[in-house]
């Protein structure tokens, strides 16, 4: 294969506006979250089960975590891109933390729509 | 004349001669009334020892020549006051460069990034009979913008270019790129941007600012990449 440097794969900027976009989400959820604690006194396990049973709850905080692993998966990215070199290696790490993500996405659903 | 002795710990690496680099401790008399800047004791310094190498010029900090890690930071030393610095004053070659000799880099891959901004404006319209002129408001945008002398200060203290030198455009670059794209003569801010739109080459700046605070000339290369980046998004909404 020739020797060339290739470089100009369109996506910095869309990459870039999701972690901004992300930040944000995740820094209204914290405020709701404090805000209830704040509200309910520290809040027992019956009000927790109580706020996390309402669907609205459930949408919001599946939004909020997609936000977080999607947040993750740019700066984790932003790492390996970093510091590691060898293109084999960093393509494994990407693929590694893909996987990663997507188990903690499959088993944020399963915990937060499991709530009764 | 008052004299004052100046102590030393300079980066030494000839590679015909030495198989790996080494720290030497040297001191020189200065004559604190007309040697004041740094540049003059290293001037001092190789006539004590000759084969101490480092690059300078223009000596008032107009050229870009003399750049040098100082103390751990990055500096022209022509310009840098001998009384500002603790002693022995640690001086090393710009950091993430290959060092041709002592103090000397090779800038290579520095101006090479530099060119792939396309530093020059581009306009294909026919040129007027005298010259292609700007309002004063259009002009005052390039301020803080023409000034960089492209000593590499800025782009040698920035962790992402150490670790991507070939993928990663620079401050110093990235200034530059901005410098052409706010510049009302050029035509071809839509190229200049995609050109930056990759992971890489404008967007490994994460924004730690290493290349503000070492600019001698006091210029602001992450406020120039925050622009480009808001131009960017201007784009696409």
């Amino acid at each position: 294969m020739v020797k060339r440097h290739v470089v100009g794969a369109h996506y910095g900027l869309r990459d870039w506006l999701v972690q901004r976009v992300t930040a944000v989400i995740m820094l209204v959820y914290t405020l709701g979250v404090v805000a209830f604690i704040l509200c309910a006194n520290g809040a027992s396990y019956e009000a927790w089960q109580e706020l996390f049973a309402c669907t609205w709850v459930k949408v919001v905080t599946t939004i909020s975590i997609t936000a977080l692993l999607w947040h993750a998966w740019v700066g984790v990215r932003d790492i390996w891109m970093d510091y590691i070199q060898h293109v084999g290696v960093r393509l494994t790490m990407h693929v590694l933390t893909l996987l990663w993500l997507i188990g903690s996405l499959i088993y944020m659903v399963k915990v937060v729509w499991g709530v009764a | 004349m008052t004299t004052q002795s100046v102590k030393f710990r300079v980066y030494r690496y000839d590679p015909d001669k030495d198989a790996k680099p080494y720290m030497q401790d040297i001191s020189v008399e200065v004559d604190t009334t007309t040697e004041r800047k740094l540049l003059d004791a290293l001037v001092k310094l190789k006539v004590v020892d000759e084969s101490l190498s480092f690059r300078r010029s223009c000596r008032e900090g107009v050229c870009g020549s003399d750049a040098m890690n100082i103390n751990g930071k990055n500096g022209l030393a022509c310009i840098t006051d001998i009384d500002t610095l603790k002693q022995p004053i640690e001086v090393r070659p710009l950091p993430g460069l290959p060092v041709i000799r002592d103090l000397i880099v090779d800038m290579t891959q520095f101006f090479k990034q530099y060119h792939s901004i396309k530093p020059y404006v581009i306009n294909d319209s026919p040129a007027p009979d005298r010259e292609r002129l700007q309002s004063q408001e259009d002009r005052k945008e390039l301020d803080g913008l023409y000034e960089c002398i492209l000593c590499a200060c800025c782009s040698t203290s920035c962790p992402s270019f150490w670790w991507n030198p070939d993928k990663f455009v620079g401050p110093a670059g990235l200034l530059a790129a901005y410098r052409f794209i706010a510049d009302t003569r050029d035509e071809a801010t839509s190229q200049r941007l995609d050109d930056l739109e990759d992971p890489y080459r404008l967007f490994r700046c994460h924004s730690i600012m290493n290349c503000v605070d070492v600019c001698p000339k006091e210029l602001n290369p992450t406020k120039a990449i925050g622009k480009i980046k808001d131009l960017m998004v201007k784009r696409i909404s």
